[in-house]
């Protein structure tokens, strides 16, 4: 097995088995509480305003936002790291075919991968920092080196059934 | 004529109950229920709960109107149990697919995971249970609610979903475990999946990544323009609604409402396109590699392929066209979900004729 392909493999169980933990611990300690707080803190927007209490209204809708910020997030993390981790496994398996040399192959097998650890990760640290610019550069840049690696190995598949 | 797969090398890598054809029939069965039960809720159940939910919010309009502060919170109750029951359904189908996409990648893996045969048959089980029981749990959270439960948010089938979904993760972390022990000694457990070069396999392999990177394309539009828009547009939206019920005008309140649940429809198939193009194409790339044991003639091979593909292509295609179509592209998605069903469950008929050709060979021996 080339080294690109245990890359892959390897790197997409990590990603799968990190995003089941993640889900796991996150079904756990974390969605049950998220979503009262979302409920709650809506049914508090309107409740204020029945009773006039418009700065109280808007705090509870600010509450709102920024948890429902945070579980979309959470949610969108945990279900991409274990996508891109089966995609990963799945080239893994394919990447033999895919007609360049192994040093191009592992450089593809590395820009998807990195990209794939890197996106989910970057969208979770934003719960941390709201609107931070950095984590959202980062976050943008991932999903580009998947989609960079992705091509070229769509590439890599045609120019060997070019060659066949 | 049907064209199998049937070389003895071949033959040895689909054995009588191995591992690998657990992970084959287990994959594809969740896959298809799966995306049966999508088909469903969307029919049935997905238009129904947003008109329900949009209902509640112009009953809490009125609510903070006619300044009671006690049914507003109330109506949040049942907006509660709404959302609650429009989630688990979402949750318990995508937990279903998934499990079974990655019960076909670890048929896939199987030569490269370093245990005995009877070790690996009995996680092939395991894993098959865990994915069933998983989405199940998932289901029943609404219903199940937290009866009997000694937990203050946990209900019983929280437990059971939580139970499985962490013996999927052990499972996995074995077979980790497993590829670790083959790359320290570099020997296969059984063969590898028959490496045939149909027009069936070419197009499956080819059409899922075209697929995938297409969703990719879309997912990164769709987050780098709209994503932070509509999350500031759901909080103006809000802020104006409550305004405008506050000042007791229940017209322009209730057409905030119409605007939250477009917005919230726009946000749900922006979505649901892009994931459900990543899935088939993944879909379409796995059902590459089972294709030597569908035993079908290479004409119906190629037609299961192109109902397959067609179906991947019209789904998201027409649930994106949901916004400007309306109803008429939402009917027209569920027909390539169903389309895509049907294209699996021909290859899974494909593949049980095999078992059985097989089967039957090896018991006249």
């Amino acid at each position: 097995m080339t080294g690109s392909r245990k890359l892959l493999v390897l790197g997409g169980m990590a990603l799968a088995a990190i995003g089941m933990l993640y889900g796991l611990y996150y079904a756990v300690f974390v969605e049950h509480q998220a979503l009262d707080q979302m409920g709650g803190s809506l049914a508090r927007a309107f409740a204020s305003a029945a009773e006039q209490d418009s700065s109280e209204s808007q705090t509870a809708i600010e509450a709102y936002a920024s948890t429902k910020y945070d579980y979309v997030r959470q949610v969108d993390a945990h279900s991409h790291w274990i996508g891109l981790g089966m995609l990963m496994i799945l080239l893994g398996a394919l990447f033999g075919r895919v007609n360049f040399s192994e040093a191009i192959r592992q450089a593809i097998a590395i820009s998807l991968l990195a990209g794939s650890a890197v996106f989910p990760l970057a969208v979770i640290l934003q719960t941390y920092h709201h609107g931070s610019l950095m984590f959202k550069v980062v976050a943008a840049v991932g999903p580009g080196l998947v989609i960079v690696g992705l091509t070229a190995t769509a590439w890599g598949f045609a120019r060997q059934r070019t060659m066949a | 004529m049907a064209s199998v797969a049937n070389s003895s090398p071949v033959l040895s890598t689909f054995a009588p109950m191995s591992a690998r054809r657990l992970y084959i029939f287990g994959g594809i069965t969740l896959i298809a229920a799966g995306m049966l039960f999508g088909d469903i809720f969307a029919v049935f159940i997905l238009h129904q709960n947003a008109g329900q939910q949009g209902a509640a919010l112009i009953e809490a309009s009125r609510a903070v109107a006619a300044r009671d502060a006690t049914a507003a919170t109330a109506i949040f109750g049942r907006l509660g149990s709404l959302l609650e029951d429009r989630g688990t359904k979402v949750d318990a189908h995508v937990h279903m697919l998934d499990a079974g996409y990655l019960a076909l990648l670890l048929a896939l893996v199987q030569p490269y995971i370093a245990f005995s045969q009877a070790a690996k048959k009995a996680m092939a089980g395991l894993f098959v249970v865990g994915g069933v029981l998983l989405p199940l749990g998932i289901f029943l959270i609404h219903y199940v609610g937290l009866a009997y439960s000694p937990f203050a948010v946990i209900g019983w089938a929280s437990v059971l979903a939580d139970s499985a979904g962490a013996l999927l993760i052990i499972i996995l972390l074995v077979q980790a475990w497993g590829f670790w022990r083959y790359l320290q000694n570099p020997e296969l457990t059984e063969p590898k999946m028959p490496a045939e070069d149909s027009m069936p396999r070419r197009a499956l392999l080819t059409g899922g990544t075209l697929l995938v990177l297409l969703g990719f394309l879309h997912g990164s539009y769709y987050a780098g323009t709209m994503l932070y828009q509509h999350e500031q547009m759901e909080t103006t939206i809000l802020q104006r609604m409550i305004g405008f019920a506050s000042e007791g005008n229940l017209v322009a309140a209730s057409g905030e409402t119409t605007n939250f649940g477009n917005l919230a429809g726009a946000r749900a198939v922006n979505i649901a396109a892009h994931s459900h193009i990543i899935e088939f194409g993944l879909l379409a790339m796995l059902l590459s590699f089972v294709q030597p044991y569908v035993f079908l003639s290479e004409k119906w091979k190629r037609r299961w392929v192109k109902v397959l593909l067609g179906g991947s292509v019209i789904l998201p295609v027409f649930v994106l066209l949901e916004l400007k179509l309306g109803l008429l592209a939402g009917g027209i998605a569920d027909f390539g979900g169903l389309m895509v069903i049907l294209g699996l469950i021909g290859m899974l008929v494909g593949i049980v004729r095999y078992s059985g050709h097989l089967d039957a060979a090896e018991s006249a021996r």
